[in-house]
């Protein structure tokens, strides 16, 4: 058992994701098993190995800077729950 | 069942024995006959007759004029909503066109809907979709089966004669696997050989763009055409496109053709090894040497895959708030409430599963041990690519480890379902091209498929094998 | 120089490291097409990829790597040849990705150093840690509506550099000095405006407090200051708080706190049981940023002249001390004034000094006065030099000068010209003098009469009578000798 109820529910927090008592029991279970199967992976030697984060091997491409006004505030907000005279709007940030 | 490929649809075309507005007729037709499948997240007769009034003003010599071809709905797309099968992105409709379907548009293809997928490409066997399962179109009435996925839905309209071709997306399997279970052909090129601007993102370093047909001549025209280097997306492939239709040939003189020893897998069934025996020894008859090869980290590639894919889902998905477009929970009463009822209402229990795994293995004091030690084994196994092709041309496995499997069998276990894809992960990590085929069919007579691998941009040999293997069934 | 810091019961040394987060100077953003002007209507500049759309990716603006790896040539540091772009993943309304795209384990620029000037006239090196480009967030307008944050994109993912420097600081005057010089640096590099109002260089303040000899103690965080004086306010408010604090037994608390700028003082921001954790992990839609030596070199070889050089040139070639060269060199606009000042007549190179004085304190005096940045200037360096070259040439006296300058900077007028105009030249015909003091000297018999017994002080009055009467155009020197002459005469 790698994971325990408390860990679950402050992994659940940072990926803001509520959990009900019986989803965060269930996925207890769901982890934990996962998380002992790739353990398996510390059968493998990988000392001198690189880690590999992207198989491209070409170099990262470039941009000129030329700002270019593409999309209007009307089509960056047109999907937004909730918006107003061109803010989006959402609840109250608590601090 | 008029039009069996592209090729014949456009001689009928070019003829003039049929036009746009027929095929379209047609292809509406037969959509609204098998609603029950569940295949379209989103259907519309008039999307489709704008289409066709847009589609004849083009001229002949447009490689996919009329061409009715169907778009996993992770495909962004302009003119219809785009929701990854997600209720996080209910009512999205995008004010853009991804790469893929803009070329499609451009060659003047007819877009006939919006295919079911896993949320989000998260699973095997589209049943993870908050608009419900797709049903395989090979199911027998009284046994409902899994199209596979999580491209099932588009795989399973070109089984169903809902259209000639359709978009997928492979992370790990998705256009392979579901392929292999609706007996279509479908290919997955190399990471980047198809932009991934436009596509909703769920593993962005496995993330590929591929296409399902109806033969091997249809998924070469439409590679063809959905391939190429764009700027928007730094990952993409600067390479030159081959014609891979012209160039088809069934030539498999002095190919080598490599048989991974550790595909053959426990618990496998003899008719899906028989199938791949089958493979084998054709190829061999048309002139390939066969070579036994080793692939020795095969086995830690589902492990692997389960680790880098849902920690870069876990920062994917988190565009996904509320805030800018999609689903948002009403009455929250501050900011934190309103993310954290948004994302649990809004997403399904598979997508929150491997967000949260991909959460904790990137977690403070577990990056090194999950996520790291996951890069460098990815990193052996793309070796163990590398080190095969220098002694063979292609590598030839089954493509799934079984035939399509009732709906719902799978649901409970989630390793269960991560097995579904320990023939096609191994590929995705090293983000090397691969095909699969139908080959075959076991006792029920469902379709198996075989798959073809080669090196980064070597999708040429991969067609050519497949033309050749495919001239078995004709 | 002691910065120790007296408590009840002990004295403290105050420590403290800053992160600087400086807008890159370019028209479009680090990571997408859309403008990074200033002050435009909300979500006018935000494009999709700004906007975190579904399925859009980064392609990164060339002149934003240059633009780093300048400041880093700037900073004396190491550019490195290999980073990697990397998500530090939280949420936040203005955060649209859910992430931010920065540098973590392999920055685009290592360790450097930069100089800092003391009044006395010592320096000191801070040491610098690294810079990294990341995306700026959004902005959130808490103040709008009781019940509701209003989101405005136009910042989001527009180029920072974020500059980290070791915990080599140990007062809030090394800081606001710290700040100056970097913000001076990345000006002559032209690679940020360095705008604090408008928030295009702003510092996260880490501060602990210890006695001389200890380890480092428990630092607390002071987020987003955008000016000097906030900064010096925040940290000496912090400093005693801390002091105060650990002198009563208590232990401080590892936090991050806002500084309210009307109250003076600190507060924590973030409940302590949210501790952040960012996940971070290279960028899967980038590839690392591989920057060839060649390129570098290039890049280096067009480095204009920077401040620790145009300095260090003011000593040698002017004969300036290193404060005034200091001074005249943290601003680039003031220094570039003041070389185009001395360039423009041969013979101002040796009244380097004396243009010091009439920028430094009579021009900056009316500029101050009417808030104008001395590159607006009405009155032009080469007309300065002519003032300064008129002074000197005793054609007029200082005390005329003074009105000569106002008179310019009123009109932007030519000093000459003015002086023409107004006959304000100075009168060295000694005839003309002689009759003035002459009437000076019969109009005040009895106050020569006090002179001549003996009270020698009295010479300044006749001087300042005599200069009255000539309506302060006597050439003083000459003036003097006169007197003198006249009086020694009547003994
Ligand atoms: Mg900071
Ligand atoms: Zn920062």
């Amino acid at each position: 058992m790698k994971l325990d109820t408390n860990t679950i529910n402050k992994i659940a927090k940072l990926a803001r994701i509520r959990l009900s008592e019986q989803e965060a029991n269930d996925l207890l279970r769901d982890m934990n098993s996962i998380l002992d199967w790739v353990e398996q992976l510390n059968e493998v030697n990988t000392d001198d190995v690189e880690p590999l984060a992207n198989i491209s091997s070409s170099i990262l491409p470039h941009r000129k800077d030329v700002a270019k006004d593409i999309n209007s505030t009307d089509e960056i907000l047109k999907n937004s729950p909730d918006k107003l005279e061109g803010y989006f709007v959402v609840p109250k940030v608590v601090e | 069942m008029e039009f069996q490929s592209i090729t014949k649809l456009k001689t009928l075309l070019n003829k003039n024995k049929i036009s746009v507005k027929e095929i379209a007729e047609t292809y509406i037709k037969q959509i609204k006959e098998k609603k029950e499948l569940n295949i379209f997240i989103y259907f519309n007769e008039d999307k489709i007759h704008d289409q066709v009034k847009e589609i004849e003003k083009l001229s002949n010599d447009k490689v996919l004029k009329g061409i009715p071809i169907a778009i996993k709905d992770l495909f962004c797309t302009a003119n219809m909503p785009t929701t990854a099968a997600s209720k996080i992105l209910e009512n999205f409709q995008p004010t853009y066109e991804s790469f893929v379907t803009q070329k499609l548009i451009e060659q003047g293809s007819m877009f006939v809907g919006k295919t079911n997928l896993d949320e989000f490409a998260m699973g095997s066997a589209t049943n993870t979709s908050y608009f419900g399962n797709t049903i395989n179109p090979l199911s027998k009435n009284d046994n409902p089966l899994a199209p596979g996925g999580s491209s099932g839905g588009s795989a399973a309209a070109v089984a169903a004669d809902l259209c000639l071709g359709a978009t997928g997306t492979d992370t790990g399997g998705s256009i392979r696997q579901p392929a292999s279970f609706c007996g279509v052909v479908g290919i997955k090129p190399t990471y980047g050989l198809c932009s991934r601007w436009g596509i909703a993102a769920f593993a962005s370093s496995l993330d590929q763009a591929g296409v399902f047909s109806k033969n091997v001549t249809d998924a070469s025209i439409l590679l063809e055409e959905i391939a190429g280097h764009d700027q928007r997306d730094s990952t993409s492939s600067n390479v030159k496109i081959p014609s891979f239709s012209k160039n088809l040939n069934t030539s498999l003189e002095d190919k080598v053709v490599g048989i991974p020893q550790e595909y053959t897998v426990d618990g496998i069934s003899d008719e899906i090894n028989g199938v791949w025996e089958d493979a084998i020894k054709s190829l061999e008859k048309k002139g390939a040497k066969i070579k036994h090869i080793s692939l020795p980290h095969t086995k830690y590639a589902l492990p692997t895959y389960y680790i880098i894919a849902p920690a870069e889902a876990s920062s994917n998905l988190a565009r996904y708030d509320g805030v800018k477009y999609g689903f948002r929970a009403k009455d929250a009463k501050s900011l934190d409430d309103m993310y954290e009822l948004t994302r649990s209402e809004g997403f399904g229990k598979e997508v929150k599963r491997r967000i949260l795994i991909g959460t904790y293995v990137l977690s403070a004091g577990y990056y090194d041990a999950y996520y790291l030690k996951a890069q460098r084994v990815r990193k052996l196994i793309a070796n163990d690519f590398v080190e095969a092709f220098k002694e063979c041309d292609l590598i030839l496995t089954p493509t799934a480890p079984s035939a399509a499997f009732p709906l719902n069998e799978q649901q409970d276990d989630p390793i269960k379902m991560y097995l579904n894809d320990v023939f096609t992960v191994p590929a995705s990590l090293a983000g090397i091209p691969g095909i699969s085929i139908p080959y075959g069919k076991d006792q029920q007579g469902l379709p198996l498929g075989v798959q073809l691998l080669s090196k980064h941009y070597n999708e040429q040999e991969i067609f050519n094998a497949a033309f050749s293997l495919e001239k078995d069934y004709e | 120089m002691s910065n120790l810091i007296k408590g009840k019961k002990h004295e403290w040394e105050t420590v403290i490291g800053l992160e600087i987060h400086a807008q890159v100077k370019s028209n479009s953003k680090l990571f997408s097409n859309s403008s990074t002007v200033f002050g435009s209507k909300p979500n006018s500049q935000v494009s999709l990829v700004d906007a975190a759309m579904p399925g859009m990716l980064p392609v990164i603006n060339r002149y934003c790597i240059e633009q780093a790896v300048k400041s880093g040539i700037g900073l004396n540091a190491k550019i490195n040849n290999h980073s990697v772009f990397d998500r530090k993943n939280y949420f936040y309304a203005d955060l649209p990705q859910g992430y931010q795209i920065s540098q973590y384990k392999y920055p685009i620029v290592g360790e450097g150093k930069v100089t800092i000037d003391f009044k006395d006239g010592t320096s000191k090196d801070i040491r610098i840690v690294r810079l990294h480009l990341e995306q700026d967030a959004g902005k959130s307008l808490h103040d709008q509506n009781p019940t509701k944050t209003y989101v405005d994109l136009n910042r989001s993912g527009v180029a920072l550099m974020e500059i980290v420097s070791e915990p080599d600081i140990r007062s809030a005057d090394e800081a606001g000095l710290y700040i100056s010089k970097i913000r001076s640096i990345l000006m002559y590099l032209d690679t940020c405006d360095g705008n604090m109002q408008e928030g295009s260089l702003r510092a996260d303040v880490n501060i602990s407090v210890r006695k001389p000899g200890d380890d480092y103690g428990t630092r607390c965080e002071i987020k987003n200051l955008n000016s000097i004086k906030f900064i010096k306010q925040a940290i000496n408010y912090e400093v005693k708080r801390q002091i105060e604090v650990l002198e009563e037994g208590g232990v401080i608390e590892q936090n991050t706190l806002l500084f309210n700028t009307s109250s003076g003082k600190t507060s924590p921001m973030r409940s302590k049981e949210e501790a952040h954790d960012y996940r971070y992990f290279p960028d899967p839609d980038l590839l690392p940023l591989d920057i060839n030596q060649e390129d570098i070199d290039k890049l280096k070889n067009a480095i204009p002249e920077l401040p620790d050089d145009r300095k260090t040139r003011y000593i040698s070639d002017y004969n300036l001390s290193n404060y005034d060269a200091s001074v005249l060199t943290s601003d680039k606009y003031v220094s570039d004034y003041y070389d185009t000042i001395i360039e423009s007549d041969k013979t101002l190179k040796d009244s380097s000094k004396i243009v010091v004085n009439w920028l430094t304190s009579e021009l900056f005096s009316l500029l101050n006065d009417k808030n104008i940045q001395i590159n607006n200037s009405p009155v032009t360096p080469q007309n300065l030099g002519k003032l300064v070259k008129l002074i000197t040439e005793d054609i007029i006296s200082g005390k005329i000068a003074k009105e000569v300058l106002v008179e310019m900077f009123n009109t932007k007028q030519d000093p000459e010209k003015i002086i023409e105009k107004k006959g304000l030249k100075q009168v060295t015909n000694t005839s003309e003098i002689e009759t003035i003091v002459d009437e000076v000297l019969k109009e005040n018999q009895i106050i020569v009469d006090q002179y001549l017994s003996g009270k020698d002080k009295l010479l300044g009055f006749f001087v300042g009578q005599s200069m009255k009467k000539s309506q302060g155009k006597a050439n003083p020197k000459i003036l003097n000798e006169i007197i003198k002459i006249k009086l020694s005469k009547k003994k």
